[in-house]
Protein backbone atom coordinates (compact mmCIF):
# COMPACT_ATOMS: atom_id res chain seq x y z
CA UNK A 1 0.00 0.00 0.00
CA UNK A 2 1.18 3.50 -0.68
CA UNK A 3 -0.32 6.98 -0.76
CA UNK A 4 -1.89 8.87 -3.62
CA UNK A 5 0.69 11.20 -5.26
CA UNK A 6 1.43 14.51 -3.57
CA UNK A 7 3.90 17.40 -3.71
CA UNK A 8 6.47 17.44 -0.93
CA UNK A 9 7.69 20.59 0.83
CA UNK A 10 10.36 20.84 3.49
CA UNK A 11 10.33 24.35 5.00
CA UNK A 12 13.37 25.52 6.95
CA UNK A 13 11.60 27.92 9.33
CA UNK A 14 8.28 28.37 11.11
CA UNK A 15 7.56 31.43 8.95
CA UNK A 16 8.06 29.40 5.76
CA UNK A 17 5.71 26.78 7.19
CA UNK A 18 3.02 29.35 7.95
CA UNK A 19 3.38 30.80 4.45
CA UNK A 20 2.89 27.35 2.94
CA UNK A 21 -0.12 26.66 5.16
CA UNK A 22 -1.68 29.97 4.09
CA UNK A 23 -0.94 29.31 0.43
CA UNK A 24 -2.09 25.70 0.28
CA UNK A 25 -5.16 25.90 2.54
CA UNK A 26 -7.08 22.62 2.55
CA UNK A 27 -4.65 20.95 0.18
CA UNK A 28 -1.71 21.15 2.59
CA UNK A 29 -1.16 18.82 5.57
CA UNK A 30 1.65 19.11 8.09
CA UNK A 31 3.90 16.05 8.38
CA UNK A 32 5.77 15.50 11.64
CA UNK A 33 6.37 11.89 12.73
CA UNK A 34 3.78 10.75 10.22
CA UNK A 35 2.47 7.86 12.28
CA UNK A 36 -1.12 9.06 12.15
CA UNK A 37 -1.03 10.81 8.77
CA UNK A 38 0.87 8.22 6.72
CA UNK A 39 -1.34 5.26 7.78
CA UNK A 40 -4.37 7.31 6.74
CA UNK A 41 -2.74 8.23 3.43
CA UNK A 42 -1.74 4.63 2.71
CA UNK A 43 -5.36 3.60 3.20
CA UNK A 44 -6.27 6.58 1.02
CA UNK A 45 -8.57 7.88 3.75
CA UNK A 46 -6.52 11.08 3.45
CA UNK A 47 -5.39 12.39 0.08
CA UNK A 48 -3.72 15.78 0.63
CA UNK A 49 -2.20 17.24 -2.50
CA UNK A 50 0.72 18.67 -0.54
CA UNK A 51 2.71 17.54 2.49
CA UNK A 52 4.60 20.12 4.57
CA UNK A 53 7.37 18.21 6.33
CA UNK A 54 8.30 20.13 9.50
CA UNK A 55 10.87 17.52 10.54
CA UNK A 56 13.70 20.00 9.97
CA UNK A 57 12.37 22.70 12.33
CA UNK A 58 14.83 22.35 15.21
CA UNK A 59 13.19 25.21 17.10
CA UNK A 60 10.22 22.90 17.70
CA UNK A 61 12.31 20.36 19.61
CA UNK A 62 13.41 20.54 23.22
CA UNK A 63 12.18 20.37 26.78
CA UNK A 64 12.57 23.76 28.49
CA UNK A 65 12.33 24.37 32.21
CA UNK A 66 10.38 27.45 33.18
CA UNK A 67 9.06 29.09 36.30
CA UNK A 68 6.11 26.97 37.36
CA UNK A 69 6.39 24.25 34.76
CA UNK A 70 7.82 22.86 31.55
CA UNK A 71 7.51 23.94 27.95
CA UNK A 72 7.84 21.02 25.54
CA UNK A 73 8.44 21.51 21.82
CA UNK A 74 5.88 20.05 19.45
CA UNK A 75 8.41 17.82 17.68
CA UNK A 76 9.45 16.07 20.90
CA UNK A 77 9.08 12.34 20.32
CA UNK A 78 7.27 9.95 22.66
CA UNK A 79 10.63 8.26 23.25
CA UNK A 80 12.15 11.51 24.50
CA UNK A 81 9.18 12.17 26.77
CA UNK A 82 9.39 8.63 28.14
CA UNK A 83 13.11 8.80 28.91
CA UNK A 84 14.06 12.44 29.58
CA UNK A 85 14.90 12.94 33.29
CA UNK A 86 13.46 16.50 33.37
CA UNK A 87 10.12 15.25 32.09
CA UNK A 88 10.19 12.40 34.62
CA UNK A 89 10.86 14.87 37.42
CA UNK A 90 8.44 17.66 36.53
CA UNK A 91 5.80 16.07 34.28
CA UNK A 92 5.89 12.46 35.40
CA UNK A 93 2.36 11.71 34.18
CA UNK A 94 3.45 12.57 30.65
CA UNK A 95 6.51 10.32 30.95
CA UNK A 96 4.42 7.43 32.25
CA UNK A 97 1.91 7.93 29.45
CA UNK A 98 4.54 8.34 26.69
CA UNK A 99 6.13 5.05 27.76
CA UNK A 100 3.00 3.15 26.70
CA UNK A 101 2.16 4.97 23.46
CA UNK A 102 2.21 2.51 20.55
CA UNK A 103 5.46 0.58 20.65
CA UNK A 104 9.23 1.18 20.50
CA UNK A 105 9.32 2.04 16.81
CA UNK A 106 6.26 4.30 16.98
CA UNK A 107 7.72 6.11 20.00
CA UNK A 108 10.90 6.84 18.04
CA UNK A 109 8.98 8.76 15.36
CA UNK A 110 5.66 9.95 16.78
CA UNK A 111 5.57 13.44 18.30
CA UNK A 112 3.62 15.16 21.07
CA UNK A 113 2.48 17.95 18.75
CA UNK A 114 1.42 15.60 16.00
CA UNK A 115 -0.57 13.40 18.34
CA UNK A 116 -2.39 16.39 19.85
CA UNK A 117 -3.08 18.10 16.52
CA UNK A 118 -4.43 14.87 15.00
CA UNK A 119 -6.61 14.10 18.03
CA UNK A 120 -7.24 10.44 17.37
CA UNK A 121 -10.06 9.25 19.68
CA UNK A 122 -7.74 6.49 20.94
CA UNK A 123 -4.58 8.59 21.34
CA UNK A 124 -3.13 8.75 24.84
CA UNK A 125 -1.96 12.35 25.14
CA UNK A 126 -5.38 14.04 25.15
CA UNK A 127 -6.22 12.27 28.43
CA UNK A 128 -2.88 13.33 29.89
CA UNK A 129 -2.94 17.00 28.93
CA UNK A 130 -6.54 17.29 30.12
CA UNK A 131 -5.67 15.87 33.53
CA UNK A 132 -2.61 18.14 33.72
CA UNK A 133 -4.54 21.28 32.74
CA UNK A 134 -1.87 21.92 30.13
CA UNK A 135 -1.81 24.72 27.58
CA UNK A 136 -1.26 24.25 23.89
CA UNK A 137 0.82 26.93 22.15
CA UNK A 138 0.06 27.69 18.50
CA UNK A 139 1.40 30.18 16.00
CA UNK A 140 -0.48 31.47 13.00
CA UNK A 141 -0.85 34.47 10.74
CA UNK A 142 -2.09 36.49 13.73
CA UNK A 143 0.84 35.54 15.94
CA UNK A 144 1.07 33.24 18.94
CA UNK A 145 -1.75 32.14 21.21
CA UNK A 146 -2.28 29.62 23.99
CA UNK A 147 -5.26 27.28 24.11
CA UNK A 148 -6.17 25.54 27.41
CA UNK A 149 -6.32 21.76 27.02
CA UNK A 150 -9.96 21.85 28.17
CA UNK A 151 -10.84 23.87 25.05
CA UNK A 152 -8.53 22.10 22.61
CA UNK A 153 -10.21 18.77 21.78
CA UNK A 154 -13.44 19.90 20.20
CA UNK A 155 -14.77 16.88 18.26
CA UNK A 156 -13.77 13.67 16.51
CA UNK A 157 -10.37 14.25 14.86
CA UNK A 158 -10.91 18.00 15.33
CA UNK A 159 -9.12 20.55 17.49
CA UNK A 160 -9.35 24.26 18.22
CA UNK A 161 -6.41 24.96 15.88
CA UNK A 162 -7.33 27.32 13.04
CA UNK A 163 -6.55 26.13 9.50
CA UNK A 164 -3.41 28.27 9.12
CA UNK A 165 -2.02 27.51 12.58
CA UNK A 166 0.87 25.36 13.67
CA UNK A 167 1.06 23.72 17.10
CA UNK A 168 4.52 24.63 18.39
CA UNK A 169 4.67 23.70 22.07
CA UNK A 170 2.81 22.42 25.11
CA UNK A 171 3.12 24.00 28.56
CA UNK A 172 2.76 21.70 31.54
CA UNK A 173 2.28 23.33 34.98
CA UNK A 174 4.06 21.81 37.96
CA UNK A 175 1.88 19.73 40.25
CA UNK A 176 1.22 21.15 43.74
CA UNK A 177 2.40 19.38 46.90
CA UNK A 178 0.55 16.24 48.09
CA UNK A 179 -0.33 15.33 44.51
CA UNK A 180 0.01 11.99 42.76
CA UNK A 181 -0.70 10.88 39.20
CA UNK A 182 -1.35 7.71 37.23
CA UNK A 183 -2.07 6.74 33.62
CA UNK A 184 -4.08 3.50 33.31
CA UNK A 185 -4.55 2.02 29.85
CA UNK A 186 -6.12 -1.02 28.24
CA UNK A 187 -4.23 -1.20 24.95
CA UNK A 188 -5.19 -2.90 21.70
CA UNK A 189 -2.53 -5.66 21.49
CA UNK A 190 -1.77 -5.09 17.80
CA UNK A 191 -1.90 -1.35 17.31
CA UNK A 192 -1.14 -0.27 20.85
CA UNK A 193 -3.96 2.26 20.74
CA UNK A 194 -6.05 2.84 23.87
CA UNK A 195 -9.27 0.90 24.02
CA UNK A 196 -9.68 3.06 27.11
CA UNK A 197 -7.05 5.31 28.72
CA UNK A 198 -7.50 7.20 31.99
CA UNK A 199 -5.15 9.88 33.31
CA UNK A 200 -5.71 10.89 36.94
CA UNK A 201 -4.09 13.65 38.97
CA UNK A 202 -5.13 13.56 42.64
CA UNK A 203 -4.26 16.05 45.36
CA UNK A 204 -4.84 15.08 48.98
CA UNK A 205 -5.54 17.40 51.91
CA UNK A 206 -4.09 17.07 55.41
CA UNK A 207 -6.69 14.48 56.42
CA UNK A 208 -5.71 12.28 53.51
CA UNK A 209 -8.98 12.85 51.69
CA UNK A 210 -9.15 14.03 48.12
CA UNK A 211 -8.83 17.81 47.86
CA UNK A 212 -8.95 17.85 44.08
CA UNK A 213 -9.01 15.27 41.31
CA UNK A 214 -8.56 15.80 37.58
CA UNK A 215 -9.48 12.91 35.31
CA UNK A 216 -8.94 12.79 31.55
CA UNK A 217 -10.36 9.89 29.57
CA UNK A 218 -9.54 8.75 26.04
CA UNK A 219 -10.44 5.81 23.82
CA UNK A 220 -13.92 5.30 25.22
CA UNK A 221 -15.75 7.94 23.21
CA UNK A 222 -15.12 9.74 19.91
CA UNK A 223 -13.16 12.48 21.66
CA UNK A 224 -11.29 12.67 24.99
CA UNK A 225 -13.02 14.39 27.90
CA UNK A 226 -12.59 15.56 31.50
CA UNK A 227 -14.78 13.54 33.86
CA UNK A 228 -15.92 16.58 35.82
CA UNK A 229 -18.87 14.78 37.38
CA UNK A 230 -16.58 12.16 38.90
CA UNK A 231 -14.12 14.86 39.97
CA UNK A 232 -16.90 16.60 41.88
CA UNK A 233 -18.04 13.30 43.41
CA UNK A 234 -14.51 12.63 44.64
CA UNK A 235 -14.09 15.95 46.48
CA UNK A 236 -13.59 15.31 50.21
CA UNK A 237 -13.72 11.54 49.72
CA UNK A 238 -11.28 9.23 51.51
CA UNK A 239 -9.50 7.35 48.70
CA UNK A 240 -10.48 3.78 49.59
CA UNK A 241 -11.66 1.20 47.09
CA UNK A 242 -15.39 1.32 47.82
CA UNK A 243 -15.66 5.12 47.98
CA UNK A 244 -13.74 5.66 44.77
CA UNK A 245 -15.73 2.92 43.03
CA UNK A 246 -18.95 4.63 44.08
CA UNK A 247 -17.73 8.02 42.84
CA UNK A 248 -16.63 6.52 39.53
CA UNK A 249 -19.91 4.68 38.94
CA UNK A 250 -21.44 7.44 36.82
CA UNK A 251 -18.34 8.28 34.76
CA UNK A 252 -19.85 7.45 31.37
CA UNK A 253 -23.31 8.87 32.06
CA UNK A 254 -24.26 11.15 29.21
CA UNK A 255 -21.16 10.16 27.18
CA UNK A 256 -21.62 8.07 24.06
CA UNK A 257 -19.34 5.04 24.16
CA UNK A 258 -17.59 3.93 21.01
CA UNK A 259 -18.71 0.58 19.62
CA UNK A 260 -16.47 -0.94 16.96
CA UNK A 261 -14.58 -4.09 15.95
CA UNK A 262 -12.42 -3.83 19.07
CA UNK A 263 -15.16 -3.68 21.70
CA UNK A 264 -18.90 -3.08 22.17
CA UNK A 265 -20.10 0.02 24.03
CA UNK A 266 -20.90 -1.80 27.29
CA UNK A 267 -17.38 -3.20 27.46
CA UNK A 268 -15.83 0.22 27.04
CA UNK A 269 -18.17 1.59 29.71
CA UNK A 270 -17.17 -1.13 32.14
CA UNK A 271 -13.46 -0.78 31.42
CA UNK A 272 -13.73 2.99 31.85
CA UNK A 273 -15.28 2.61 35.30
CA UNK A 274 -12.59 0.16 36.34
CA UNK A 275 -9.67 2.18 35.00
CA UNK A 276 -10.97 5.37 36.62
CA UNK A 277 -11.12 3.55 39.94
CA UNK A 278 -7.62 2.13 39.51
CA UNK A 279 -6.08 5.38 38.31
CA UNK A 280 -7.56 7.45 41.14
CA UNK A 281 -6.52 4.92 43.79
CA UNK A 282 -2.98 4.68 42.45
CA UNK A 283 -2.64 8.45 42.11
CA UNK A 284 -3.89 8.91 45.69
CA UNK A 285 -1.42 6.31 46.95
CA UNK A 286 1.41 8.13 45.22
CA UNK A 287 0.22 11.45 46.64
CA UNK A 288 0.87 10.05 50.14
CA UNK A 289 4.32 8.77 49.28
CA UNK B 1 2.07 16.73 -9.19
CA UNK B 2 4.71 14.59 -7.56
CA UNK B 3 7.89 14.95 -9.58
CA UNK B 4 10.68 12.53 -8.72
CA UNK B 5 13.34 13.88 -6.40
CA UNK B 6 16.90 12.70 -6.26
CA UNK B 7 17.83 11.89 -2.70
CA UNK B 8 20.94 10.59 -1.04
CA UNK B 9 21.25 8.73 2.22
CA UNK B 10 23.75 6.54 4.00
CA UNK B 11 22.62 2.91 3.97
CA UNK B 12 24.66 0.41 5.97
CA UNK B 13 27.57 2.82 5.89
CA UNK B 14 27.50 3.50 2.15
CA UNK B 15 26.21 6.59 0.35
CA UNK B 16 23.25 5.61 -1.84
CA UNK B 17 21.37 7.81 -4.28
CA UNK B 18 17.99 7.28 -5.93
CA UNK B 19 15.25 9.15 -7.75
CA UNK B 20 12.01 8.68 -5.82
CA UNK B 21 8.49 10.02 -5.84
CA UNK B 22 7.64 11.84 -2.62
CA UNK B 23 5.13 9.09 -1.88
CA UNK B 24 7.73 6.30 -2.10
CA UNK B 25 7.98 4.58 1.27
CA UNK B 26 11.40 3.92 2.76
CA UNK B 27 10.72 0.18 2.78
CA UNK B 28 10.09 0.19 -0.96
CA UNK B 29 13.21 2.25 -1.66
CA UNK B 30 15.29 -0.22 0.36
CA UNK B 31 13.76 -3.33 -1.19
CA UNK B 32 13.02 -2.32 -4.76
CA UNK B 33 15.75 0.20 -5.55
CA UNK B 34 18.60 -0.87 -3.27
CA UNK B 35 17.89 -4.62 -3.44
CA UNK B 36 18.02 -4.91 0.35
CA UNK B 37 15.23 -7.43 0.63
CA UNK B 38 15.97 -8.53 4.19
CA UNK B 39 13.55 -5.85 5.35
CA UNK B 40 10.03 -7.25 4.87
CA UNK B 41 6.55 -5.85 4.30
CA UNK B 42 3.93 -7.55 6.45
CA UNK B 43 0.80 -5.70 7.51
CA UNK B 44 1.62 -2.43 5.72
CA UNK B 45 -0.38 -0.61 8.42
CA UNK B 46 2.45 -0.01 10.85
CA UNK B 47 1.61 -2.72 13.36
CA UNK B 48 3.62 -5.88 12.66
CA UNK B 49 7.16 -4.43 12.56
CA UNK B 50 8.49 -6.77 9.85
CA UNK B 51 9.73 -3.62 8.12
CA UNK B 52 11.79 -2.40 11.09
CA UNK B 53 15.13 -0.73 10.27
CA UNK B 54 17.31 1.80 12.08
CA UNK B 55 17.03 5.47 11.18
CA UNK B 56 19.85 7.43 12.82
CA UNK B 57 20.35 4.53 15.19
CA UNK B 58 16.72 4.23 16.29
CA UNK B 59 14.35 1.40 15.39
CA UNK B 60 11.58 2.64 13.09
CA UNK B 61 8.96 1.02 10.88
CA UNK B 62 10.18 1.73 7.36
CA UNK B 63 6.71 1.27 5.86
CA UNK B 64 5.65 4.31 7.89
CA UNK B 65 8.49 6.60 6.78
CA UNK B 66 8.70 8.31 3.41
CA UNK B 67 12.00 7.83 1.61
CA UNK B 68 12.29 11.63 1.36
CA UNK B 69 12.10 11.88 5.15
CA UNK B 70 15.28 9.77 5.30
CA UNK B 71 17.20 11.95 2.83
CA UNK B 72 20.56 12.90 4.27
CA UNK B 73 20.05 10.51 7.19
CA UNK B 74 21.63 7.21 8.23
CA UNK B 75 19.74 4.01 7.61
CA UNK B 76 20.78 0.54 8.81
CA UNK B 77 19.11 -2.66 7.69
CA UNK B 78 19.48 -6.31 8.70
CA UNK B 79 22.04 -6.75 5.94
CA UNK B 80 24.32 -4.26 7.65
CA UNK B 81 24.21 -5.77 11.10
CA UNK B 82 27.34 -7.87 10.62
CA UNK B 83 29.96 -8.20 7.86
CA UNK B 84 28.88 -10.41 4.97
CA UNK B 85 29.47 -14.08 5.70
CA UNK B 86 29.29 -13.62 9.46
CA UNK B 87 26.56 -13.66 12.07
CA UNK B 88 26.24 -10.94 14.68
CA UNK B 89 26.01 -12.29 18.26
CA UNK B 90 22.34 -11.28 18.29
CA UNK B 91 21.71 -13.24 15.09
CA UNK B 92 23.58 -16.25 16.45
CA UNK B 93 21.63 -16.07 19.70
CA UNK B 94 18.37 -16.21 17.73
CA UNK B 95 19.64 -19.24 15.88
CA UNK B 96 20.83 -21.20 18.90
CA UNK B 97 17.73 -20.34 20.95
CA UNK B 98 15.32 -21.18 18.12
CA UNK B 99 14.03 -17.61 18.29
CA UNK B 100 12.55 -17.93 14.81
CA UNK B 101 10.60 -20.46 12.73
CA UNK B 102 9.51 -19.11 9.36
CA UNK B 103 11.84 -16.16 9.79
CA UNK B 104 9.55 -13.55 8.25
CA UNK B 105 9.38 -11.32 11.34
CA UNK B 106 12.98 -12.01 12.30
CA UNK B 107 14.90 -9.20 10.63
CA UNK B 108 12.49 -6.73 12.22
CA UNK B 109 12.75 -8.43 15.61
CA UNK B 110 16.54 -8.33 15.44
CA UNK B 111 16.60 -4.62 14.51
CA UNK B 112 14.30 -3.84 17.45
CA UNK B 113 16.46 -6.03 19.70
CA UNK B 114 19.64 -4.20 18.70
CA UNK B 115 17.96 -0.90 19.46
CA UNK B 116 16.78 -2.18 22.86
CA UNK B 117 20.17 -3.58 23.87
CA UNK B 118 21.90 -0.34 22.96
CA UNK B 119 19.70 1.50 25.43
CA UNK B 120 19.26 -1.28 27.98
CA UNK B 121 22.19 -3.71 27.90
CA UNK B 122 20.68 -5.88 30.66
CA UNK B 123 16.90 -5.90 30.15
CA UNK B 124 14.41 -7.85 32.21
CA UNK B 125 11.92 -10.16 30.51
CA UNK B 126 9.28 -7.49 30.93
CA UNK B 127 11.47 -4.82 29.37
CA UNK B 128 12.22 -7.14 26.45
CA UNK B 129 8.54 -7.82 25.85
CA UNK B 130 7.74 -4.11 26.12
CA UNK B 131 10.45 -3.22 23.61
CA UNK B 132 9.22 -5.88 21.18
CA UNK B 133 5.52 -4.93 21.30
CA UNK B 134 5.92 -3.47 17.83
CA UNK B 135 7.08 -6.79 16.34
CA UNK B 136 4.38 -9.38 15.82
CA UNK B 137 5.36 -13.04 15.37
CA UNK B 138 2.85 -15.66 14.23
CA UNK B 139 5.11 -18.68 14.75
CA UNK B 140 7.06 -18.69 17.97
CA UNK B 141 4.72 -17.53 20.72
CA UNK B 142 7.55 -15.15 21.72
CA UNK B 143 8.99 -17.31 24.52
CA UNK B 144 12.00 -18.36 22.46
CA UNK B 145 12.41 -14.79 21.20
CA UNK B 146 12.71 -13.54 24.78
CA UNK B 147 15.24 -16.29 25.53
CA UNK B 148 17.23 -15.31 22.44
CA UNK B 149 17.30 -11.65 23.47
CA UNK B 150 18.46 -12.54 26.99
CA UNK B 151 21.20 -14.71 25.55
CA UNK B 152 22.16 -11.93 23.13
CA UNK B 153 22.40 -9.42 25.98
CA UNK B 154 24.82 -11.70 27.79
CA UNK B 155 26.93 -12.22 24.67
CA UNK B 156 27.21 -8.48 23.99
CA UNK B 157 28.11 -7.87 27.62
CA UNK B 158 30.96 -10.40 27.27
CA UNK B 159 32.18 -8.55 24.18
CA UNK B 160 31.33 -11.29 21.67
CA UNK B 161 32.09 -10.41 18.05
CA UNK B 162 30.49 -11.47 14.73
CA UNK B 163 31.56 -14.99 13.77
CA UNK B 164 31.72 -16.63 10.34
CA UNK B 165 28.51 -18.46 9.44
CA UNK B 166 28.99 -22.15 10.21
Amino acid sequence: MYPYPFTYHRPGTIDETLALLADLGDEGKVLAGGHSLLPAMKLRLAQPGHLIDIGGLDELTGVREREGGLEIGALTTHHTLATDPTVAARAGLLAELAHVVGDQQVRNRGTLGGALAHNDPAADYPAGVLALDAEIVAVGPNGERTIPAGEFFTAFLTTALDPGELLVAVRIPDLPANTGYRYEKLANPASGYALVGVAAVVQLDDNGSIAQARIGITGASDVAWRAEGVEAALAGVQPDGESVKAAAAGVVDGVEMLADVHAPAEYRARVTRNLVRRAVLKAAERAKG
Amino acid sequence: MSDPETITMTVNGEQRTAAVEPRTLLVHLLRDEFDLTGTHTGCETGQCGACTVHLNGQAVKSCMVLAVQAAGQEVSTIEGVAPKGTLHPVQDAFWTNHGLQCGYCTPGVIMSTLSLLKERPDPSDEEIRHALEGNICRCTGYQSIVAAVKDAAGRLARGEEPQPIR
